[in-house]
Parts: C-alpha cells; sequence; structure tokens
C-alpha cells in the first residue's frame, strides 16, 4: 500500500514436484496415484509402513534428479545419501519422511529470469506422503487415508532469497516448469499437486543493507499466479506492520484463492526439530564421474538455449521464441516451421509474431506447408517501393508532431501508431515489418 | 532305524536323511514335535502362535522333493510370516496378521521348511532374557528356574526343548548368540548384509541381523545357506556370492591363527577357565592360539546403546495407533524408555554430542577388527559372562541386556559374523557356557569350520552325544 516502496522484497521459494518415474520411490509400486482406479490400490509393505518394509532407492528418480541438477548448472554432490526426517502425521506412514539433510544430490545452480538470475540453493530427492480425505461416512465424520501417493518420488527445489519482485516469483516458477518438462521428468501438473509451490517472504528497509529478522511462509499454493498474488498481498501487510513499529509474526500461512488472501496456519516460534539421522537402511550412493557424463550427454537442449539458437539462425526476437517452446513437442514442431520458412524466404520473425498474437490459427503438430499457407494467405504483402514508404511516413509525421516528439522524449510504444497510420496512408497490405525498420531509422 | 527316542530330537541333518531314505515318516516327526510341544509350551512359554497348517504344508514340501522335505522351523515372532499372526511380542500388534512374507519367511518355505509356529522374544527384540515380551516370559528347558536369554530367547529354547528341528533368530547385538549360550544351542549371527531383513519388524536397522538357532553347527550350515544372499527388496543385503558352507565343515583348525579376546574383562573369572579349555582344545587339533588385546567392549556398550535407541526410536514410530488396532500406550515399559532415550539422542544440539560421536566410535570399532583381523584368522571370547540368570534378574536393571551382551556387542556394531556353541555343561545345573568365535565380514567359513572342529572333539553338544 502506501509504504511498499520503503521496503524491498526478500523472497526465497521452495518447489516440489513429482517425478513420474514407472515405479515409486523406494518400492515396486506403481507411481500413478492421480490415475488410480481405487484409494490405496498402489500399495505394498513398504509404502504402507508395515513392519520391516525396508526402501530401496528408485535408481531413474537418482538420474533425472541429477539431469534437473545438470540442466540448472548445479554442482552434483558424487557422495551422497538419504535422511529421515522424523515427524508424525497421519499421512506418513512409516513416522518419518525419507529425504535428504546435509549432503543433497545438487547444490549451488541458478534460473535466469528477466528479472535477474535466481540462484538454487539445493535440488534433493524425497518421497511423498499419503493423502488425508476429510468426508462423512455413515453420517459419521472421518478422515479416510489414501497411500495410493505415499512414497511418491519429490524433488525439492530450494532458491536462495534471490526473488525481488512478485513478477519474478511467478516467472521463476513457471522457467522451473518448463525446463522439468523439457527434461520430461515429471508432468508438473499445478492443479493435481504433482508440482507445489511455497514462497517465503520478508521485507527488508528499501535503503539499509540489514537483513529482516522474520520470515513469512506461504505454503501450498497451486499457479503461479496465485504466488505473484500471494507475495503481492504479503507485502502490503508486512509493510503496514512494519511501518507501524511492528515485526510480521514469524509462521506459516495458506493462500486462499476465493478472497485472495493468505490466512495464517501456525506459528513457527522454533524450529521444528526432525530428529536427522542417516537412514540406515540405505547405503549411501557414489556417484562415478563416467555416470555424470552420461546423464550430461542425454540432456535435451534447454528452452534457453533454443532460444537463442532461433534468435542468431532465423533473427527471431527472443520475446516471440520463449513464448513458442513451452514444449519440447512445440519447439521441434517450431523448429519445422522456421526451417520450412526459411527455405521459401518467409521472415521467421514474422511468422513467430503472427503465431504468438493468434493472427494464424495453428496448432502443435500442423504440417509446416499448412501453416505456411495459412500465413501467406492472412500476411500476403505486397512490395512497397521504398520512396513511397518514406512519403507515407513523411506524412504521418506532419499530421502527428505529437507523436514524434513523446517517441523522442522516449515513448516507444508510439512506433505502434505510427505503423498503422503508414500502412492506411499507403492503402495496399504493406509488411509490417518493414514499416517498423523503416519507421525507426526515419526516427534516428 | 526306528528311532527309539522322538523323532523331535533328531538333527536337522539326521531329519533330512531320514525323511528322504523313508525310514522317518512326516507322520512320526510331527507327532513328536507336537507331542513335545503339547507336554512343555504351556510351562515354558515357548511359542506364542502355532501354525494350524503346518503339517499340510510338510506333505507338500515333501512331495515336491524340497531340500528340507517339510520340517517344523520354529520363527521368531518378529518376523513377519503371511496369513501368520505376527506380535514381536508386543501387544501393539496383538492381532497383526501379515499379508506378506518376511523374504526369510519366503526363502524357508522354498527350501521346503514349514513354520511350525512363532516363538516368544522380548517385545520388539528389546532385551536378552524374554522378560520385557508383553506375553510373558519363556523359561529356559535345560533349568526352568533359570531364563532362556534373548531376545531370540523363544527360539533357543525351542531348539533346546526339541519343540522343532531348527529354529530362526535375528540378533541386533547378542540376540542370536546369548540365548544360543544360555540354551545349550548353537546360534549363528551372520555377516550383516548377509541375510535380508525385509519384513523383520525393525529394531535397529544398521545392525539386525536374522539367522539360524539350531542344533548343531552342521545344522546352522544348512539353514544358514538356504536364507542368504542378496535381495533386491532389501538395500542393505550384499552382493556377495554365497559359498557352499557345508565345504567349510571338514576344513578343521590345523594352523588357524586363532586370538583370544576379552580374557582381562572384570567379572569373567568363572568363565575363562572353560573357554581356555576350550582353546587347547583347538589347539591340540593344531591351531595357533594367542591372547590378543582389542578395543574395551566398554565403549561398545556406548555405542550400541545410542545407535541402537536412536534407530528405534524412529524404527517403532510407524506403530502410530492408526493402522494396527492399538495405540502407543500399549508399548511396554523397556520399548517406551528406548524411544525416549533415543528421541533424546538424535534430538538437534545432542546428535553431534551423542549420535555422531557414536557412529564415529564404531568407526574406531571396525579400525580395530580390522588390525586384528591382520593378525588372527579367528577371534574367540565367552559368549556371555556367565550362566543363564535367574528369573526375574531383570527387574530393576534396564541395562542388563547391555551388560549381559557386553562380549557380543563389538563384533555386532562393526557387522561381523559369529556363532556360538555349547563348550561347558555345568552338571549341578544342568545349564550351559557358550564359545563365541567372530571371523572377518563375509567369513562365515571360518567360524562354521572352527566351531565344527571343536563339536565333533568335545562332549558339550548334547544333540552329539545323543547320537
Amino acid at each position: 500500500m502506501k509504504n511498499t516502496h520503503d521496503y524491498r522484497l526478500i523472497c526465497g521459494m521452495e518447489i516440489h514436484a513429482e517425478l513420474k518415474t514407472k515405479s515409486k520411490m523406494f518400492c515396486g509400486c506403481k507411481n500413478d496415484p492421480f490415475h488410480a482406479p481405487a484409494p490405496n490400490t498402489y500399495t505394498c509393505p513398504v509404502c504402507l509402513g508395515m513392519p520391516g518394509g525396508t526402501p530401496v532407492a528408485n535408481k531413474t528418480a537418482v538420474d533425472w534428479t541429477i539431469k534437473l541438477g545438470l540442466a540448472l548448472g548445479c554442482k552434483i554432490n558424487l557422495f551422497s545419501k538419504f535422511d529421515r526426517k522424523n515427524y508424525f502425521y497421519p499421512d506418513l506412514p512409516k513416522g518419518y519422511q525419507i529425504s535428504q539433510y546435509d549432503i543433497p544430490f545438487c547444490v549451488d545452480g541458478v534460473v535466469q529470469t528477466s528479472e535477474g538470475p535466481v540462484r538454487i540453493r539445493r535440488i534433493h530427492l524425497e518421497e511423498d506422503t499419503g493423502k488425508l480425505l476429510h468426508t462423512t461416512v455413515a453420517g459419521e465424520k472421518v478422515t479416510l487415508i489414501d497411500f495410493n501417493r505415499s512414497g511418491v518420488p519429490l524433488i525439492e527445489i530450494v532458491t536462495e532469497p534471490d526473488i525481488r519482485t512478485p513478477s519474478q516469483a511467478k516467472e521463476y516458477g513457471r522457467k522451473l516448469r518448463q525446463i522439468i518438462r523439457y527434461l520430461d521428468i515429471a508432468d508438473a501438473d499445478m492443479e493435481q499437486g504433482g508440482m507445489r509451490l511455497e514462497a517465503n517472504i520478508s521485507l527488508a528497509p528499501a535503503k539499509a543493507d540489514e537483513l529482516p529478522k522474520y520470515k513469512v511462509e506461504v505454503k501450498n499454493i497451486n499457479s503461479f499466479r496465485f504466488v505473484e498474488q500471494a507475495i503481492t498481498y504479503e507485502m502490503k501487510r508486512h509493510a503496514e506492520i512494519l511501518s507501524g513499529g511492528g515485526t510480521p509474526e514469524q509462521e506459516t500461512r495458506g493462500w486462499n484463492p476465493n478472497t485472495g488472501k493468505t490466512f495464517s496456519q501456525r506459528a513457527k516460534e522454533e524450529a521444528e526439530d526432525y530428529r536427522y539421522f542417516p537412514d540406515p537402511d540405505l547405503p549411501p550412493i557414489r556417484l562415478k564421474k563416467q555416470a555424470l557424463q552420461r546423464l550430461k550427454a542425454e540432456l535435451p537442449e534447454l528452452p534457453d538455449m533454443i532460444v537463442s539458437r532461433w534468435h542468431t539462425t532465423y533473427q527471431v526476437e527472443p520475446r516471440f521464441g520463449e513464448l513458442l517452446n513451452t514444449t519440447r513437442e512445440q519447439a521441434s514442431w517450431i523448429d519445422e516451421i522456421f526451417l520450412a520458412a526459411a527455405k521459401e524466404g518467409i521472415s521467421a520473425n514474422s511468422l513467430a509474431s503472427a503465431i504468438v498474437n493468434r493472427k494464424i490459427k495453428t496448432q502443435v503438430g500442423d504440417k509446416p506447408k499448412d501453416v505456411l499457407a495459412t500465413y501467406y494467405a492472412a500476411f500476403a504483402t505486397e512490395k512497397i517501393d521504398a520512396s513511397e514508404l518514406d512519403r507515407a511516413i513523411e506524412k504521418v509525421f506532419a499530421a502527428n508532431p505529437d507523436a514524434v516528439a513523446k517517441y523522442k522524449a522516449g515513448d516507444q510504444k508510439v512506433i505502434g501508431f505510427f505503423i498503422g497510420q503508414v500502412i492506411r496512408e499507403i492503402g495496399r497490405k504493406a509488411d509490417a515489418n518493414e514499416v517498423r525498420q523503416a519507421l525507426i531509422a526515419a526516427l534516428k | 532305524m526306528k528311532t527309539k527316542t522322538s523323532a523331535a530330537k533328531l538333527t536337522l541333518k539326521q531329519t533330512l536323511s531320514l525323511l528322504k531314505s523313508g525310514e522317518l515318516s512326516l507322520n512320526e516327526l510331527y507327532q513328536d514335535v507336537d507331542e513335545a510341544v503339547e507336554i512343555s509350551n504351556k510351562k515354558l512359554n515357548i511359542y506364542l502362535t502355532l501354525a494350524d497348517d503346518a503339517r499340510k504344508r510338510a506333505d507338500k514340501a515333501l512331495k515336491d522333493k524340497t531340500p528340507w522335505l517339510g520340517v517344523p522351523i520354529a520363527v521368531k515372532d518378529n518376523i513377519c510370516t503371511k496369513d501368520l499372526r505376527t506380535t514381536a511380542s508386543s501387544t501393539v500388534l496383538e492381532n497383526f496378521v501379515p499379508q506378506f512374507d518376511a523374504t526369510v519367511s519366503k526363502r524357508l518355505k522354498e527350501a521346503g521348511g514349514v513354520v511350525y509356529g512363532k516363538t516368544n522374544l522380548d517385545a520388539w527384540a528389546h532385551g536378552s532374557s524374554t522378560e520385557t515380551s508383553q506375553f510373558g516370559r519363556t523359561l529356559n528347558p535345560r533349568n526352568p528356574e533359570h531364563l532362556p536369554g534373548g531376545s531370540s530367547g523363544g527360539s533357543a529354547a525351542a531348539v533346546a526343548a526339541d519343540m522343532c528341528i531348527a529354529a530362526i533368530g535375528t540378533e541386533t547385538a547378542g540376540s542370536i548368540r546369548q540365548p544360543a549360550a544360555w540354551c545349550g544351542v548353537v546360534g549363528l549371527k551372520p555377516t550383516y548384509g548377509r541375510v535380508s531383513r525385509f519384513g523383520i519388524a525393525a529394531m535397529a536397522s544398521s545392525t539386525d541381523s536374522p539367522g539360524p538357532l539350531t542344533k548343531t553347527t552342521e545344522d546352522a550350515t544348512i539353514v544358514l545357506y538356504h536364507l542368504s544372499g542378496r535381495d533386491p527388496l532389501e538395500a542393505t543385503t550384499g552382493q556377495q556370492e554365497v559359498p557352499d558352507f557345508t565345504k567349510a565343515l571338514e576344513k578343521g583348525v590345523k594352523g588357524l591363527r586363532v586370538g583370544y579376546l576379552y580374557h582381562d574383562i572384570e567379572g569373567l573369572e568363572k568363565v575363562n577357565p572353560y573357554i581356555e579349555a576350550a582353546l587347547r582344545v583347538l589347539e591340540d587339533m593344531g591351531a595357533e592360539v594367542e591372547s590378543a588385546k582389542a578395543m574395551d567392549p566398554h565403549h561398545a556398550i556406548s555405542v550400541y546403546t545410542i545407535v541402537q535407541r536412536g534407530e528405534v526410536s524412529s524404527n517403532l514410530a510407524r506403530y502410530d495407533g492408526i493402522r494396527y488396532g492399538h495405540g502407543r500406550d500399549m508399548f511396554g515399559d523397556e520399548a517406551k524408555r528406548r524411544i525416549m532415550l533415543g528421541t533424546y539422542t538424535l534430538s538437534k544440539g545432542y546428535a553431534d554430542q551423542y549420535y555422531n560421536t557414536a557412529q564415529k566410535v564404531r568407526t574406531l570399532f571396525r579400525k580395530d577388527f580390522q588390525r586384528l583381523f591382520e593378525r588372527y584368522d579367528i577371534l574367540v571370547s565367552a559368549t556371555s559372562p556367565g550362566y543363564a540368570k535367574k528369573v526375574g534378574a531383570t527387574e530393576g536393571s534396564a541395562m542388563f541386556g547391555e551388560l549381559e551382551d557386553m562380549l557380543l556387542e563389538p563384533s555386532s556394531i562393526t557387522g561381523l559374523p559369529g556363532i556360538s556353541i555349547p563348550c561347558y555343561r555345568d552338571p549341578n545345573t544342568n545349564l550351559f557356557l557358550g564359545m563365541n568365535i567372530v571371523a572377518p565380514m563375509w567369513r562365515e567359513d571360518l567360524v562354521i569350520q572352527t566351531a565344527h572342529a571343536y563339536e565333533m572333539h568335545t562332549e558339550w553338544n548334547s544333540w552329539r552325544n545323543n547320537k
């Protein structure tokens, strides 16, 4: 509110994602909790926490965690181990969660966002819990437990407190999900809970270097938009408390998408004691350098690499490129289209712009020649003689001195207005991109 | 040969050979075992549950020409047996009927052994007497005024009382070897990782080792072979090949370098002369015996107590009152004590002081054994500081087991294989002393080789005497 600008946001995120391995993390049960025919179908003595149910680590899950680490430029710990995190909750059948404490598989990576880098502190592998169902059976209020999700491999990606704005949080989350999907290691479906977001939020005085002495955790947010909203909401709330001389309470809060507000869940006066210790059921994991090399070699071309390749090869602006590679499937489809366009001498950037702005209707998988045909039909432009173009531009400038002044004062948006005016002046289907280039040259 | 004595008194080896030749029928065998159970089980409280389909399974095992031909085996009640109640001697699991077999149970059945019944133990295997069982203590068949030891007291007693042909127990620190010594039977604790822990209610996961309790070393060898080997369901089982242990039986001890441990520990004065007599027997057979100095086993008590309690506090968390019908208030005093102590030693601020330090000392023990095994092939000591204690001995002594098992704890926390065999019988009390033989990791063959040679040249094994 009125005071937000006096403070700067200090925010780190913790994101959980369920890996889509065939079997669960520590047993042979099917890993498909969202499509199970009935509760407690995919269970066994291990994921039910029966006496003597001993875990065996899923190698694919370990490999995939390391792949994500490599994709985010992490250092990989060649010696790693699993630890027990001891706590009671009805959805945790063993009374402890197998997780990683002091030696996670991956540390010190980074995700680039348009608002700056977000450093990754660690990525570790653990197991998901069962699911509680609060319901009524025969008129009695009961809580049922479904263990289909118990023991599903879960990665946790923890950032440094590098996030400075709510929109950066959103962008970070989206980028991370995109990378995870490119690696094809998780569906990262937010609605079903396959990916869960958590933001640690505090405000520091805008001008001082000191770090805040408190931290508020907002948990279980299930969309990137909501993360942005929750952080925005919290910033206002904290600013009000801080400007009143108080300190926001150290606590865990939830997000209510209906009210657009966060709400207090539980106070966190002291750090919880999970009595971590190395799980004696699981021998430590020693990775060989060759195994890392192999995993590295298996990495696909990642989103940022594709955007820059499109930029250098086809001169496609990154803002379009970024929107055209939300999935690996889409990216390889776009690749085919750009290649076909290049052969026909069509500007890949114009084509990209048309697709992004939905000027032409396409969907992933459409044949490149059909896409190009649609593009031609919609954008068949006439080659405008350079002198004709210059004349039209002069005319438009003469008629709109205010707009020219605005542009010269730094308002770049005016260019769109000019493009429209010039094309109208010419009275034929001029190529907007060419007009833009000519305008920019003329305004210099 | 029609045995005049009960067929239940036969060793596993003898039983198999008689069943194979047809000189013994399963009917005779089961009648005699059933009779032994009928006469004494009520008094001795050895079996908590008897399998009512044992006889039927035996027939099938015989018909299928399995290696064990349907012989009745006693199984400790912390080992899950499909469709047969498994309680770990705790009322928390009073009504728990597993829907799955422990790997040990599965392999036993595959070998043609029949789970005859489930034997009593200290609740959750916490103890060395069976006195912490929530279903009453077991009495020592050799002398019912005395305890059988524990925690595998029921399995050791079942063997001693001829209520089975062989038995399975589990050891975390002495739980196979100490009751074997007290009951005058053979108890073999395999290398940690040799036999799968899958399906066995975990006590201290980093030391739990299932293994045989039998009438002779040869029998232990047969049982061990069938239980051993890599288990895809249990990550700490070793990749090592399982050798044919019977090949070690006839090797003898000539030239074997034997280190004699722990004789200078206070409180062993009474047992030392018997262990030394046993060592002279080995010497007479050509072994080279030398007194050896090892790290003080008192430190092993500390290490074991801390590590084991820590792991127990976590391992018992799953009995949370939600799924097994009974709540945590049903835990007995010993389990509660261990949970509290373990929770404390793993707590923030204390973990370094206790748990992590204990793990470092554990490494020192490992190094100490490495040093010893550069000089010796095997190490020998008393199994227990004395004879089986009288009933009620554990009352008011929370550290009873730890003191009893002190001589075994160093080898337990380091995962080494060991065996206890009878090496003396007191004619007045009919109680036995045991000799503990320890070898390097994966070298069960060395303990078997030594134990068998000793057994064949002495009179202390009551089944060898009978033959």
